[in-house]
């Protein structure tokens, strides 16, 4: 009984040995921001320059503009598209599914910088070119296996007598997926169009080979920072958005429970 | 399961929704797969006018000079090394989410776990270097502890680069194996211990047998971006950051040798399609 507690004391002291690795540079980077040397040097001076100066930045505002915009394109086009292939690999049985249903891992099991530079090349070659449409065409189709993964697994909770029992009441295909099948599953399009928001927001690889120096994201313009020189700016404007973004994340999680116990 | 609405036999009814999805992948994925295969056994752009022919000679380059071998097999042991370090912290953390901590600490450190997947990756490492290097935040905080002057400065160190990337992806491996570990029935634990296994033998033929599924999947999912990872080495380390993913970034934005590069890359891709396939019989075995 002794030792279990004890490595049950051990287990918790690793979890938070975790989450201070995990929170180290986050916090660190959050407090440089209000940190009046450009150079990082401590001690720490308490300034809010660094969101002044941000305010006036355009080039770096435009660029998180782009993202936002970028992200949430993706997020609607990679969920709609995603959610009715789920739908169609659901309901239908037919030969070559499992080649289908195969085709979705490439996307993710690819290194990124292959598919980044393998579009870059295509784009580049029929005309489609570089910039933020060539940027979400390539978002979209990174979302798009997340979504169907995240979407289909939810799909195998739902009965498919009750999409049998709408229709033999007389509903249409329509009324049948809108109104039994969909918010049954509205947690799962939830998850896979999160899923697609972070994975457009954050992605970097893909945005930095398919983007022209005028129309740039925001990670694209934050590593042609890193390497010319870094102002805390880039502190402030991150800080900005983790804080934004883990409370949405707090807030949905706590609307739709994912990763508690349903 | 055959109900009616499931039907069998052709694709036609899935069609309409299925298309625009696949029609999408092919677009933005394997058509340029197709190209860039195409592309690296061309001698030249084959744009405004230039002539081009087909040649092996992107491929000759990488097996007749030793530098790209060598820069291939840093980025494999970089890779192995980081999922390495990801399985050692992970997994223990992982055991003791799903199985040692309940309710709402249990949810609110899951969260916790994958909260900084949501924040910017490019910033996260570049925060690194403030913590890692010389004056930073590391050596102050140990100097001012420790009696003895020491100097610690691993900004643009083999070590900073693996600091970088096992923070940044060490949050897959603890989900993956948490999802495995949490849904193993505590009766089969309790068996092996009642019918007098140790700890550690019960770990060793019971719970990670079952928790590999989870593990396998983490260490894909590490594994792959990692072998292709440019942007944390040529932060964290510097001049002693060349790796084989930074080469072909050169090839791309700096060289502009869009041929080697395709091929560099295709080279990349055959290399880690075999070490998927090599894992992938062991996946199933464990199912």
């Amino acid at each position: 009984m002794f030792t279990t507690r004890l490595l049950e004391a051990l287990g918790r002291v690793w979890i938070v040995l975790l989450l201070s690795f995990l929170y180290l540079p986050i916090c660190i980077m959050a407090l440089m921001s209000f940190n009046a040397s450009p150079f990082y040097q401590l001690p720490f001076e308490w300034t809010t320059g660094w969101y002044a100066d941000l305010s006036r930045n355009e080039q770096l505002l435009a660029a998180t503009w782009n993202s936002i915009q970028i992200a949430v394109f993706t997020t609607v086009i990679a969920t709609v598209l995603g959610t009715a292939a789920s739908l169609a690999l659901f309901r239908h049985e037919f030969r070559g599914k499992r080649l289908l249903q195969a085709l979705l891992f490439p996307p993710i099991a690819i290194p990124w910088l292959i598919t980044g530079t393998a579009m870059l090349i295509f784009f580049f070659g029929v005309g489609i070119g570089r910039g933020l449409h060539a940027i979400l065409l390539g978002h979209v189709a990174l979302a798009l296996p997340y979504v169907i993964v995240v979407v289909s697994a939810r799909l195998q909770t739902f009965a498919p007598e009750l999409e049998e029992a709408a229709r033999s009441l007389g509903a249409s295909q329509w009324q049948v997926t809108t109104r039994v099948t969909l918010p049954w599953i509205m947690p799962g399009v939830i998850a896979g169009g999160l899923f697609a928001f972070a994975v457009s927001f954050d992605q970097f690889v893909v945005s930095y080979f398919l983007s022209t120096p005028g129309e740039a994201t925001l990670p694209v313009e934050i590593y042609a920072a890193i390497r010319k020189g870094f102002t805390p700016e880039i502190n402030a404007v991150s800080t900005i958005i983790i804080g934004i973004s883990m409370g949405l994340m707090l807030v949905t999680a706590r609307f739709f429970k994912f990763g508690g116990e349903k | 399961m055959a109900s009616s609405i499931r039907g069998r036999g052709g694709i036609g009814p899935a069609l309409p929704l299925l298309t625009p999805a696949y029609l999408w992948l092919a677009v933005a994925i394997f058509l340029p797969l197709s190209a860039m295969a195409l592309f690296s056994f061309m001698t030249d752009l084959p744009m405004s006018g230039r002539d081009w022919s087909l040649t092996l000679e992107h491929y000759a380059a990488f097996f007749s000079s030793g530098l790209y071998v060598t820069l291939l097999w840093a980025s494999v042991r970089l890779g192995l090394e980081v999922t390495l370090w990801c399985a050692v912290i992970g997994f223990p953390a992982a055991y003791v989410l799903a199985r040692v901590l309940k309710g709402r600490a249990r949810e609110a450190i899951f969260l916790l776990v994958i909260l900084p997947f949501w924040s910017n990756g490019l910033v996260r490492i570049f925060s690194w270097a403030m913590v890692l290097r010389e004056g930073g935040l590391l050596d102050t905080t140990l100097n001012a502890i420790l009696p003895f002057r020491v100097n610690i400065d691993l900004m643009y160190s083999y070590p900073a680069v693996i600091i970088g990337l096992v923070h940044s992806y060490v949050p897959y491996m603890v989900l993956t194996c948490y999802l495995t570990l949490q849904a193993i029935d505590n009766a089969l634990i309790e068996a092996a211990r009642s019918l007098g296994a140790s700890r550690l033998q019960t770990l060793r033929r019971v719970v990670l047998p079952l928790a590999m599924p989870g593990l396998l999947a983490g260490s894909v999912l590490i594994f792959v971006p990692v072998v292709g990872s440019f942007m944390e080495p040529r932060i964290l380390g510097g001049r002693t950051g060349t790796f084989y993913g930074t080469v072909i970034e050169d090839q791309f934005v700096a060289v502009f040798n869009w041929p080697l590069g395709a091929a560099l890359s295709f080279i990349l891709l055959a290399v880690v399609l075999v070490i998927l396939s090599l894992a992938a019989p062991i996946l199933r075995r464990v199912r």
